[in-house]
C-alpha cells in the first residue's frame, strides 16, 4: 500500500516536472526569437571565429549596451 | 599569393599599370591605399580570412556632403541621443568573413565609433558612434575609402521601421512543444495493455494530453481556421477547409473519446500534424533579405543634391525640398533628380535607365533634360522646371499600369487539386455516414469522424511547400533569386518570353575593341585615323573613337564603297579599310565578329576586331528556348542591329524595334490578350512597366545587390545562359508534386479503407500520419535535387 501511494505520487511528481521544464524551454525558445536572435542565423557563427586570430589584443568590444536597444 | 592577381580586390593585374608594395602586388592605387589603412592600423588580418576581400574605392569627391545636412542626418538615423547616435548602413560590398571582420572593427580606423554589427545576410551594418566625436558624413567618408561604399538613396528617407513578424516561429515552438510531449504521454497507451498500472494512471494521461492539446489546437493551428474562413466566404474551396476540418473534427472527436471514456483520443496525430504543417510554410517562406523586389524610382534617386543659392554658394538641399528655378549642380555619375534646362554648355546624358538606349545624348545649353538622366562627364549646372513629383519620370511612375498588380490572385495548383479533392472528401465521409447509420448510430458518427480525419490532407499540403522551397533555394544557389514560391509555378506555365535588349541580352559594357596583326607604327596610325574621319558609317565613327587622336591632314583623295570599305590617299600612302572582301584577303569569316580590316600601301596589316557586346552564350541558349517557347526581342533602340540579331537568333524570335516603356508594356498586354503566359526579361527602369505587367518579370542584373526594378525574380547576368535550365527545371519541380500527389492520394486510400470500414484506432493514424509525412517531404526532397543536376 505504502509502495503504491509512493509510487503513485512519484509518476505525478516526474510528469509535472518535465512539463515544467518543457514548459520553461519553450518559454526560453520564444523570448529568444522575440529579441531577434534568430533574425541574423550566420554572422554569430563567424563572429564567434574572430578574436583568436587578432595579431594585437586591443580591449574586446562589450556588445552589451548593443542589444539592450530597441530593436 | 596569386601573382597575377590584385591582392587587394581580385582583379586580374595589368602587368604596365601593377604597384608592388610591401611585396604585394595591386592594380591601382585605390587597393593599395586601403591596404596601407589597414596595415598601419594594424589590421592586415582582414587579409587571413580570404583572399583578395577588397573592392576598389570610388571616387566619392563630394558626393556625400549632403550628410552635413542635420535635417538629412536625423531622417538617416535609427537613434539618437546626445552622445549616442545608431545608424544602419545598407553596404552591398558585404559578402565574405573579412567584411564582417573589418567592419566589425571599425572602432579602430574611426575615433567615436563605439561598436558596429554586422548583420550578414542583410549585407547591414549597425553603427553606434558618437555624434561629439565624429560625424555621419565622416563615418560615410571612412568606409567609401576602405571600399566599403554604403548605398543611401531616396528610400532610406522616408523608410518606416517594419516589424518582423515572427509569428509563424513561436506557432512552429508552441505546436513542437504540445507535440513533443503528446506523443511522450501517449505512448503507453498505445500498447494497451490491460495492466493495472496504466488503468490507474489513464485518466490523469488522457486529461493532461488534453489540457496539451490546447494551445496547439487554439493558437498554432489558428492561421488555418482563418484562411478556411475566408475562402468559405469567397466562395472558393482551398485546402486549407479540409484541413481546418479535419483538426476541428479530430479535436471534437478526441475530446468526446475521452470524457466517454472510448479510448485515447487522436491528439497526437492532431498536434503532429499542426507541427509538420507549420513546419512546411515555414520551409516555403525563404526570403532573400538582401534583395528587395519592391523598389520603386526612390531607390535610385539620390537623397539630396547640390543646390547653388543665389549668392553662389552650394548647399546640399533635399531632393523634395527642390523647387522650381532653383539652380542645382550635377557631378559626374550622378543622376538628374528633376526635370529642368540645362545652363552649362554641354552636357552629356546617359538616359540608359528610362529608355534603353546605351549611347549618351549630348545636350547643348538651354536645352531640356529629363529626371533619371546620368550625368557623365564635367560638372554641369541646371535650373529646375518641375519639382520632383511632378517629372516626367515620377509621372510615368505613378502612372496606375506601372504599379505591380497586386497579385492577379493566381490559382496555385494547391488550389487547384483541393476544388475537387474538397467536395469529393465531403461526399465521400456523408455517403459512409449514411450507409452505416442503417446499421449502428455509434459507428457512423465513428466513420464520418473518421474519415475527415485520415484524409486531412496533409500530404497534399506539404508536397507543394516542400518541393517549391526546396526548388527556390536551389535556383538561389545558382543565382536566380525568385520572389516567392509561387513565382515557380507560373514560370512553369509560360510559354512565351520577351527579352529586352540592351542591358540584357547585350552586356552593358563598352564594346572592345582590339587589333591583330602586325603593329602600325604612329605614322600609320595618323593615316588610318584621318582616314577615319571621312566616313559616316558606325563602324568608322567607333573605331575612330577608340584610336588615340592624332594630327589632321587632308586626304589627297578619298573614296567611300557603301556595303565594302573606304579608301584613303594620302602624300605619305594609300589607306583600304573595311570588309575582307573589299581587300580580297581570305581570312576565316565568322559571322560573329565583325571585323574592319587595314590595308596600307598594299600590304595587309590586320583587322580591328569588334568584340560581340551581346552576352555569352547567347546564341546557344535562344537555339535551346526556341523549341519550347516563342521568343520576342523588344527594344527602345532603332533598329540598326536588326541584320546582326537576326542572323544570330532563330527565325522564329520576333524583333521589336523602337519601343518605348509603355509601348512595351503594351505590347506584353497584346500577348496575353491573345493567351499567351509571358515572362518578360529585362532590366532597367525602361523595362519596369513591362516587368510588371507580365506573368512573370525577370530583372538581370549585373549586380544583384543594386538596381533592379520591381520584379519577380532577379537573375545574377553571369547565369544568363542558364535561363532554359531553369525554365526546365521549373517544370520537373511541377512534375515532382504531380507525382508527389498521387503518393498521397496512395495514402488516404489506404487511410480511407482504414476508415470507411471503421476500424481507424488511434495507434493507425498516428503511423500513417507521420509515415506519410515524412515519405512525402524526402520524395519531393529528393527530385528536385534530381532534378537540379540534369542539364
Amino acid at each position: 500500500m505504502l509502495t503504491q501511494i509512493l509510487g503513485m505520487s512519484v509518476i505525478y511528481l516526474l510528469i509535472s516536472i518535465s512539463i515544467v521544464i518543457a514548459v520553461a524551454f519553450l518559454y526560453a525558445f520564444i523570448r529568444a526569437v522575440k529579441s531577434g536572435q534568430y533574425d541574423d542565423d550566420y554572422t554569430p557563427s563567424v563572429r564567434m571565429l574572430f578574436d583568436d586570430e587578432l595579431i594585437t589584443k586591443t580591449k574586446t568590444v562589450t556588445n552589451k549596451k548593443e542589444e539592450q536597444k530597441p530593436n | 599569393m596569386d601573382a597575377k592577381n590584385c591582392f587587394h580586390c581580385g582583379n586580374e593585374l595589368i602587368k604596365k599599370e601593377e604597384i608592388l608594395f610591401d611585396d604585394k602586388s595591386f592594380c591601382c592605387n585605390g587597393c593599395k591605399t586601403v591596404y596601407e589603412i589597414f596595415s598601419i592600423n594594424d589590421m592586415s588580418c582582414y587579409y587571413d580570412f580570404q583572399t583578395a576581400p577588397g573592392a576598389t574605392p570610388l571616387d566619392i569627391n563630394g558626393k556625400y556632403d549632403f550628410l552635413s545636412n542635420e535635417n538629412i542626418v536625423t531622417k538617416l538615423l535609427e537613434f539618437q541621443e546626445d552622445s549616442t547616435n545608431i545608424v544602419s548602413l545598407y553596404i552591398p560590398h558585404i559578402h565574405c568573413s573579412s567584411c564582417i571582420w573589418i567592419l566589425e572593427n571599425l572602432q579602430k580606423l574611426q575615433q567615436g565609433i563605439s561598436t558596429s554589427q554586422v548583420n550578414f545576410p542583410e549585407k547591414k551594418v549597425r553603427i553606434t558612434f558618437d555624434p561629439e566625436k565624429t560625424s555621419l558624413q565622416k563615418i560615410v567618408e571612412l568606409l567609401c575609402s576602405i571600399g566599403y561604399e554604403p548605398y543611401i538613396s531616396l528610400d532610406n528617407f522616408n523608410e518606416v521601421k517594419k516589424d518582423v513578424d515572427r509569428s509563424l516561429v513561436y506557432k512552429i515552438g508552441v505546436a513542437f512543444f504540445c507535440f513533443g510531449n503528446i506523443m511522450l504521454l501517449s505512448f503507453p497507451e498505445y500498447f494497451e495493455v490491460n495492466e493495472f498500472w496504466i488503468n490507474q494512471y489513464r485518466g490523469f494521461l488522457r486529461w493532461l494530453i488534453f489540457a496539451l492539446s490546447l494551445p496547439s489546437f487554439l493558437y498554432a493551428a489558428s492561421g488555418y481556421y482563418v484562411s478556411a474562413w475566408k475562402s468559405i466566404k469567397a466562395g472558393m474551396l482551398n485546402i486549407e477547409i479540409p484541413i481546418a476540418l479535419g483538426i476541428i473534427v479530430m479535436f471534437i472527436r478526441s475530446t468526446v473519446d475521452i470524457i466517454f471514456d472510448y479510448g485515447q483520443g487522436f491528439f497526437d496525430s492532431m498536434c503532429g500534424l499542426i507541427f509538420f504543417m507549420l513546419l512546411g510554410k515555414l520551409f516555403q517562406q525563404k526570403t532573400y533579405s538582401f534583395l528587395s523586389f519592391e523598389r520603386d524610382y526612390k531607390s535610385y534617386f539620390p537623397i539630396a543634391i547640390t543646390k547653388i543659392s543665389l549668392d553662389g554658394t552650394e548647399i546640399p538641399v533635399q531632393v523634395y525640398e527642390i523647387e522650381k528655378g532653383d539652380r542645382l549642380l550635377i557631378r559626374n555619375q550622378e543622376l538628374i533628380p528633376v526635370d529642368g534646362i540645362l545652363i552649362s554648355n554641354k552636357a552629356s546624358i546617359d538616359y540608359s535607365f528610362v529608355t534603353g538606349e546605351a549611347v549618351a545624348i549630348e545636350k547643348k545649353s538651354g536645352d531640356k533634360i529629363f529626371a533619371g538622366g546620368k550625368q557623365l562627364g564635367k560638372v554641369i549646372e541646371m535650373e529646375v522646371l518641375f519639382s520632383v513629383s511632378n517629372s516626367y519620370l515620377t509621372q510615368l511612375w505613378s502612372n496606375d499600369v506601372f504599379q505591380k498588380k497586386v497579385d492577379i490572385k493566381h490559382k496555385t495548383i494547391t488550389d487547384k487539386i483541393s476544388r475537387y479533392f474538397t467536395p469529393a472528401l465531403l461526399g465521400l465521409a456523408l455517403a459512409s455516414f449514411l450507409y452505416w447509420i442503417f446499421i449502428s448510430v455509434d459507428t457512423a458518427f465513428n466513420v464520418f469522424t473518421a474519415i475527415l480525419i485520415v484524409a486531412c490532407p496533409c500530404a497534399l499540403a506539404l508536397t507543394a511547400p516542400f518541393t517549391q522551397g526546396n526548388v527556390l533555394r536551389i535556383m538561389g544557389n545558382r543565382k536566380l533569386y525568385l520572389k516567392n514560391a509561387t513565382v515557380i509555378e507560373q514560370m512553369a506555365k509560360v510559354d512565351t518570353i520577351v527579352f529586352d535588349k540592351t542591358g540584357t541580352i547585350t552586356t552593358n559594357k563598352k564594346t572592345a575593341i582590339t587589333y591583330e596583326g602586325i603593329e602600325l607604327s604612329e605614322l600609320e596610325l595618323k593615316l588610318l585615323n584621318n582616314t577615319l574621319r571621312g566616313s559616316n558609317h558606325p563602324l568608322s565613327r567607333r573605331l575612330y573613337d577608340f584610336i588615340p587622336n592624332q594630327v589632321l591632314i587632308e586626304p589627297l583623295h578619298f573614296e567611300e564603297i557603301t556595303g565594302n570599305g573606304i579608301k584613303a590617299e594620302f602624300a605619305e600612302g594609300t589607306v583600304k579599310l573595311g570588309s575582307s572582301q573589299f581587300l580580297r584577303h581570305m581570312s576565316e569569316n565568322t559571322h560573329k565578329k565583325t571585323k574592319v580590316h587595314v590595308e596600307i600601301n598594299g600590304i595587309y596589316k590586320g583587322s580591328y576586331i569588334f568584340n560581340n557586346q551581346y552576352r555569352e552564350g547567347l546564341e546557344q541558349l535562344f537555339e535551346k528556348l526556341s523549341k519550347n517557347y516563342n521568343l520576342v526581342v523588344l527594344s527602345g533602340d532603332n533598329d540598326g542591329e536588326r541584320p546582326i540579331l537576326e542572323k544570330m537568333l532563330p527565325n522564329t524570335t520576333t524583333l521589336v524595334f523602337n519601343q518605348k516603356p509603355e509601348q512595351k508594356l503594351d505590347y506584353i498586354e497584346k500577348l496575353q490578350k491573345k493567351g499567351n503566359n509571358v515572362m518578360m526579361v529585362g532590366d532597367g527602369l525602361n523595362d519596369a512597366g513591362a516587368l510588371a505587367q507580365s506573368n512573370i518579370g525577370i530583372s538581370i542584373s549585373e549586380n544583384v545587390n543594386v538596381f533592379s526594378p520591381a520584379c519577380d525574380g532577379i537573375i545574377d547576368a553571369s547565369q544568363f545562359q542558364k535561363i532554359a535550365f531553369f525554365m526546365k527545371y521549373s517544370k520537373n519541380a511541377m512534375r515532382t508534386i504531380y507525382m508527389s500527389f498521387t503518393l498521397s492520394l496512395v495514402y488516404n486510400v489506404v487511410g480511407l479503407s482504414f476508415a470507411i470500414t471503421g476500424n481507424l484506432l488511434p495507434i493507425v493514424a498516428a503511423i500513417i500520419m507521420p509515415l506519410s509525412t515524412i515519405t512525402i517531404v524526402s520524395f519531393v526532397t529528393i527530385m528536385s535535387n534530381i532534378y537540379a543536376t540534369k542539364k
